[in-house]
């Protein structure tokens, strides 16, 4: 699947976007191995509750299931207006 | 309903008269407009970064819970992106409907939600450095307003 990273979970991690081969149930099991991944990784997920996540650019949870998900965004709270 | 998400600069002036133009089915037309701010004259520039593939789509979403709530004529919502000088037009959102309350609350509620549920992220860059604008409590907290009813 396509995992895109915005805003400074792009600038911790290093690039916008990389395509990730998981077997990753939910969003929790894949942020659980990003972050196994390299400091970086771990530096970007260290708190979840910083951060926000949409599954085929749909806002979504950290518990939900990633099953025919193909774009996994991750970002922090939205600062538009 | 027009959303239109651009990096070029827009004239409110004009948006807004053009949103307005020949209409006879409406008595009210409110418009707000977010500017960049630099109250403390340190800002170079402010940059905007979005997620294009779902921008447009969540703040469609947006404008059609607006059109859907209050008995609204039309709806605009423009939302700048990319690095914006202090002074420049971030973003500008006008509604139409016969009467003013309607308009009044639906332009409300679009902001509430551009600011906390639009994918946008600001950076403040200055003479001191750069750093990304964090989302505010009391924005998150203006949704639950819009709940309550």
């Amino acid at each position: 699947m396509n995992v895109m990273y915005f805003a400074w979970v792009r600038e911790r991690i290093g690039i916008p976007q990389e395509e990730v081969t998981t077997e990753a149930a939910t969003v929790n099991d894949l942020v659980a191995e990003l972050r196994s991944r390299e400091d970086r990784y771990a530096a970007a997920f260290a708190d979840i509750s910083a951060l926000r996540v949409a599954l085929d650019q749909e806002l979504s949870d950290f518990d939900a299931p990633l099953k025919d998900v193909r774009e996994v965004a991750f970002f922090p709270p939205m600062t538009g207006g | 309903m027009q959303v239109r998400v651009q990096s070029e600069r827009f004239d409110a002036g004009a948006e807004l008269n053009s949103f307005a133009d020949g209409r006879t089915d409406i008595g009210a037309v409110v418009s707000f407009t977010g500017v960049v701010r630099d109250t403390d004259q340190t800002l170079q520039e402010m940059q905007i970064e979005h997620y294009p593939g779902m921008t447009q789509s969540a703040i469609s979403k947006i404008a059609q819970q607006a059109m859907q709530r209050w008995e609204l004529a039309d709806c605009l919502v423009i939302h700048r992106y990319g690095a914006l000088k202090p002074g420049a037009p971030i973003m500008m959102v006008a509604t139409a409907a016969a009467h003013r309350a309607a308009a009044f609350a639906a332009a409300d509620f679009l902001m509430d939600y551009l600011k906390s549920r639009a994918p946008f992220w600001k950076k403040e860059i200055t003479q001191q450095g750069a750093q990304w604008v964090a989302a505010k409590d009391e924005d998150e907290d203006a949704l639950q307003r819009w709940a309550a009813d």
